[in-house]
């Protein structure tokens, strides 16, 4: 008998592969202004955002997709979203 | 302790074979004629007879949601549905076939409107023929509450891990009433393994997603994956089948019924409650002389493509009776036999017989009917033949 198939995946990089490459825009992050409140890390939906140390938060471009949701959920206006064509 | 005998209706039956298999959630929705299935469950846990959760849902497509949801964390999981509901759950019968979720249902044959209409045909049982479903069309209470048990442990066989569905047909099955002979809770323990043997989908401690997105080659394979499994079943219900028949002394090793179809030269073949006319009919036509027998589906699928081959070694003439219609082609039942045929390089007499549309009665007069019409040449080989009540129509 063939062994059964499931249609279940594991969480790791994903069937689809490095999904930077989706993104035409980049969020930049300027520490500066940052005030290490972390809501840009816990609305992430993919999680491209991690937490150094510190408590600042780095965005990791294999992954993020440019979706823009930190940009918009930062109180202190420390992310700016910008284009990858200009 | 020893078995007893009940008289029950085919939905009391398949509400005891829930209960002897030790169900542990029952999301579902009411529907005629389905309802007194998962009422009757419903009573059992009432009373304490069954440590299950019935799940009152909003809706089909929701009862089935739910069992999606309980099946992947590895619960035992059943439900029950007909006509309307069953379109209406039509969705998430296909999820949970593609995602291998070992569920099994009850489908109680119903008529689709418009016009409105409560009687038997198996129009909507035959939407799921291409689905995943492992689907089995039982004739009679017992066999309800037998194959009902059997299910479970076709469906959650690690080989197998495929749905499984039980269907009758309305009123004819569902509510009359009859002598069924049942397990006892001890028999049935040992027969079905206990349900924490079931392999989840889903685990906390070992995080999975069901259904994300596959590259299309992936994919693929998945379905045919699927395909090999669900023909390699065929093996696991046979085998089910037979070790059922060793505790119970009733045997389910064939995929098929045969009566009286060894030196038959024609064959009628059917599934559901119309077979039993149609073996009345073999009784009547043997009793004048006449070399018939009958061949009942009882696995529609995977279909009983070696069965019906042996069968169209030794007949000449095989007369199909299907209770659903692929509008624009022709008897759903007579296709799959036709094709068969075809495949296995076997040109024989077939006749394609629509009866019991919409509810409509099936004598064993009709049965009779079209076996002297068959052999006067009064009908047309592979042309769709609509009889109603004994008159084409």
């Amino acid at each position: 008998m063939g062994e059964v198939m499931y249609p279940v995946t594991e969480p790791g990089e994903g069937a689809a592969g490095k999904t930077g490459n989706w993104r035409w825009q980049k969020p930049i992050i300027i520490i500066d202004k940052c005030v290490k409140c972390g809501l840009c890390w816990v609305y992430c939906p993919e999680p491209a955002i991690y937490l150094d140390k510190m408590g600042y938060p780095h965005v990791n471009y294999e992954w993020c997709k440019g979706c823009g949701i930190c940009a918009h959920e930062c109180p202190s206006k420390a992310i700016e979203m910008v284009s990858e064509y200009e | 302790m020893s078995r007893t005998k009940l008289v029950l209706t085919g939905n009391y039956a398949s509400a005891y074979a829930v209960l002897h298999s030790k169900v542990e959630i029952v999301p579902a929705y009411p529907i005629t004629p389905q309802t007194t299935i998962v009422e009757k469950i419903d009573e059992f846990i009432e009373t304490g007879m069954l440590d299950a959760t019935m799940v009152r849902v909003e809706s089909e497509h929701s009862a089935m949601a739910v069992a999606i949801g309980a099946s992947a964390v590895g619960v035992r999981t059943y439900t029950a549905t007909s006509s309307h509901g069953l379109l209406y759950m039509y969705e998430n019968l296909w999820w949970a076939a593609n995602a291998r979720l070992p569920i099994v249902a009850t489908f109680v044959t119903r008529t689709l409107g418009p016009p409105w209409n409560i009687w038997s045909d198996h129009q909507d049982f035959m939407t799921l023929r291409d689905s995943g479903w492992i689907l089995f069309m039982v004739k009679d209470a017992q066999e309800a509450y037998d194959l009902t048990i059997q299910a479970f442990k076709i469906a959650e066989n690690p080989d197998v891990r495929l749905p499984v569905g039980i269907a009758y047909d309305a009123f004819v099955i569902s509510h009359t009433a009859e002598p069924v002979e049942l397990l006892t809770q001890e028999e049935a323990d040992k027969f079905l393994p206990s349900p924490r043997a079931i392999q989840p989908l889903l685990d906390v401690d070992k995080p999975y997603s069901i259904g994300n997105l596959p590259r299309a080659d992936y994919h693929y394979i998945l379905r045919k994956n699927l395909w090999e499994n669900i023909l390699d079943a065929k093996k696991a219900i046979r085998e089910v089948g037979r070790e059922y028949g060793e505790l119970s002394g009733r045997d389910y090793s064939s995929l098929v019924e045969e009566y009286k179809c060894e030196d038959a030269d024609t064959v009628f073949i059917s599934m559901g409650a119309m077979a039993g006319e149609g073996m009345d009919a073999v009784d009547k036509l043997r009793d004048k002389g006449y070399k018939v027998g009958h061949l009942t589906i009882r696995t529609y699928r995977p279909f009983p493509d070696h069965e019906i081959k042996t069968i169209a070694e030794n007949a000449k003439r095989l007369i199909v009776f299907s209770r659903a219609l692929s509008n624009g082609k022709g008897g759903i039942l007579y296709d799959d036999i036709a094709s068969t045929l075809y495949r296995e390089g076997q040109r024989i007499e077939t006749y394609d017989i629509i009866a019991g549309l919409a509810g409509t009665e099936v004598s064993e007069e009709d049965f009779m009917k079209i076996y002297y019409d068959t052999r006067s040449g009064k009908l047309d080989t592979g042309k769709s033949i609509f009889i109603r009540r004994g008159e084409y129509v």
